[in-house]
């Protein structure tokens, strides 16, 4: 070795591996007419993953390519990891194509997780657009397994139409536990909708929680999480309780490809979850 | 480290450096003229080297000259980059197969060993050049081990330069002309001709650097000698073809994201992603992924990307940077800007490249300036 190089860490040589390990698909649910979930576990006994809240692995298809995608299930549950996915392109759409039994690449977990411990003993509002809903529901699902450690949970859910809806039926499961209230909304509806219609930041001013001690968390469309953060805003609660996850084209995952810049921030590595007067500077300028 | 004496090293016994790298077990690669550049290849002989030439640069403009001298050096930097072998263009990053129950095998796809390579005539620029590709990869959390496979077994002899390019401006950056402490590296040389001789003053900055210094025919540097080359760097420094305000200029192009001036340079940018591969510390890359006639053996291979490109910010529903103003903001604001926010340094080096490569001669420098002289009122920091 040349006298001018330092050794890199062991770990964080390890951290940048870009090699997959291989999951089988156990199940799979249709969830509306473009999204599905595929629940997989590793095919090396022991080799599981646990996750925080929020974090997002590498699928890769074989053949065709990796995609981030959320993880959306209980990170109490460490044996399955779920993933609920919207048919948007090549590589979900062949992730899509897969069977039980079939098994697909996996890296990570990557990226960083929602603020359950900073959240403790606070009011929880979780603010969903269409399948922005994928990456709370960990989150939502450990502040129900730990119940006494948060205040109120508000889930506040929208959707381009009824049938967009993910997880209707355990949003009505959750809607009955205690202290929670969920409210639904969607852009456009027939008469048989029985929940509001309008953009989800109409449903902020109608929603209780204790603006003075509560914590936002936010997963939609980047402009849906714009104007939802200026409703949150208004309605007093301050930028510092603010958080959302963003998105953006991603190879590595690590930090190392360039393709997820925002500003500053690297999404895979820094993000995807930003408290939210951390990027308002990028989040206010097009094309960033 | 260089605070020892210098020593001289002939040109005539200039092939006992190759050799003593060659005995070591390295792969000397330098400078070499070819397709009307200087480009980075295998050297064998002195002679393989650009000797002779020098090369002419301005905006969008290249062009190798005769010189009166036969030096070795007398040339500033070409299209190519030493992270060429230290991050190379394309890697074959994964290798994935189907076995007999349709389950997925990965292993590893860069298995083999890389060459052992010893860097002859890296200019002060590709120095902190280097220097910054290693905290880009290896300096954060996760690492990259192709790099670093590859990084730490290089051997550097950086060359101080003796004169300065028509877009050089490392003088600016504070990143040259002299090679330094600042950067790491085995050995340093300046090349000097002078009244009928053609030597080169050469400093260890390793004990690896020591130990082929003391396999070499040199005599101690006089203090003429030691004069005479520091005068030709310091006159390279007093030369150079560009300057750059490197002042406050993060936060210059952080409150200016919505300056007239990205408008008027996206009229001029091809958005052809030419600065991005010739710069020497841009690293991103895209990964594309192949398969067989079997269908049962894929790869996955990484190679250089640009964000110039649209498939760069490619999303469900479109690109996060369709105009060409937003393409070349994100370059030039990583590069100055936010390049200090993730690796606490620039992301430039003046190496001038970007400059002369840029086919409609787009120069960073001038657009800096630009930006600069009619500074907006800063807008509140509010959406």
């Amino acid at each position: 070795m040349s006298a001018t190089f330092h050794p890199t860490d062991p770990a964080a040589l390890e951290a940048g591996a870009m090699l997959p390990e291989a999951f089988f698909v156990v199940s799979r649910n249709e969830e509306t007419a473009d999204t599905f979930t595929l629940a997989l576990r590793p095919v090396k006994a022991g080799a599981q993953r646990p996750f925080e809240p929020g974090q997002f692995n590498m699928l890769y298809a074989f053949g065709t390519g990796e995609s981030a995608i959320s993880i959306s299930g209980s990170p109490e549950e460490t044996d399955l990891l779920i993933h609920t996915i919207r048919r948007v392109g090549i590589v979900t759409s062949a992730l899509d194509r897969l069977a039980v039994g079939d098994t697909v690449g996996l890296r990570g977990p990557f990226g960083s997780a929602w603020p359950m411990d900073e959240a403790r003993g606070r009011d929880l509002v979780f603010v969903a657009g269409g399948i922005g809903l994928a990456p709370l529901r960990p989150a939502i699902l450990h502040a129900l397994a730990h119940r006494g450690d948060y205040g109120r949970l508000v889930i506040l859910a929208g959707a381009r139409g009824a049938g967009d809806v993910i997880f209707l039926d355990q949003l009505h499961e959750w809607a009955k536990e205690p202290d929670v209230e969920v409210r639904l909304t969607v852009d456009r509806a027939g008469s048989e909708w029985p929940h509001h219609v309008g953009v989800v930041t109409t449903l902020i001013p109608r929603a209780k929680f204790d603006k003075a001690n509560a914590v936002a968390m936010v997963c939609g469309p980047e402009i849906m999480m714009r104007f939802t953060a200026v409703e949150l805003a208004k309605s007093g609660l301050p930028d510092q309780s603010v958080f959302v996850t963003l998105e953006r084209n991603m190879k590595c995952a690590v930090g190392l490809c360039g393709h997820c810049q925002f500003g500053p921030e690297f999404i895979c590595r820094d993000g995807p979850v930003f408290r939210y007067d951390r990027i308002r500077h990028w989040f206010s300028q097009r094309e960033v | 480290m260089t605070t020892e004496a210098p020593v001289l090293l002939s040109r005539e016994h200039f092939d006992a450096l190759l050799a003593a790298l060659a005995k070591r077990g390295y792969t000397v690669v330098g400078p070499t003229v070819r397709d009307g550049t200087i480009v980075y290849d295998e050297i064998g002989r002195p002679e393989e080297l650009p000797v002779g030439w020098t090369d002419e640069q301005e905006g969008g403009h290249y062009r190798l000259k005769r010189r009166e001298d036969e030096a070795l050096f007398g040339y500033v930097v070409g299209p190519q980059s030493w992270k060429k072998y230290l991050h190379p263009p394309r890697l074959r990053l994964v290798k994935a197969e189907r076995d007999g129950d349709g389950a997925l095998v990965f292993t590893d796809g860069d298995e083999a060993e890389p060459p052992r390579y010893a860097f002859l005539g890296m200019r002060s620029c590709e120095l902190h050049a280097m220097t910054i590709q290693d905290r880009v990869f290896l300096g954060g959390a996760a690492a990259d081990s192709h790099y670093e496979r590859r990084r730490k077994r290089v051997f550097s002899i950086g060359v101080s330069c003796g004169e300065a390019g028509g877009t050089c401006f490392c003088a600016s950056m504070n990143t040259g002309p002299a090679v330094t402490d600042r950067t790491p590296h085995d050995l340093a040389l300046t090349e000097v001709i002078d009244s009928g001789r053609h030597f080169f003053v050469v400093a260890a900055g390793s004990d690896e650097g020591r130990e082929v210094l003391a396999e070499l025919p040199v005599t101690p540097a006089g203090d003429g000698d030691v004069a005479a080359a520091k005068e030709r760097v310091d006159r390279a420094a007093a030369s150079m073809g560009r300057s750059l305000n490197a002042e406050g200029v993060r936060e210059l192009l952080r409150e200016n994201l919505e300056h007239p001036r990205w408008d008027d340079v996206a009229q001029r940018c091809l958005t052809c992603a030419n600065c991005t591969m010739v710069c020497p510390t841009c690293f991103c890359t895209t990964v594309e992924d192949v398969t067989d006639l079997t269908g049962d053996h894929a790869e996955r291979w990484r190679r250089w990307d640009s964000c110039f490109t649209m498939d760069f910010t490619w999303m469900h529903g479109g690109g996060a940077r369709q105009s060409a103003k937003s393409r070349y903001r994100q370059w030039l604001t990583h590069k100055l800007s936010t390049w200090h926010d993730q690796f606490d340094s620039s992301g430039c080096v003046g190496c001038g490249r970007c400059v002369s490569w840029c086919p409609v001669g787009i120069d960073l420098t001038e657009e800096i300036a630009a930006i600069r002289d009619s500074e907006p009122p800063a807008q509140p920091d509010e959406s």
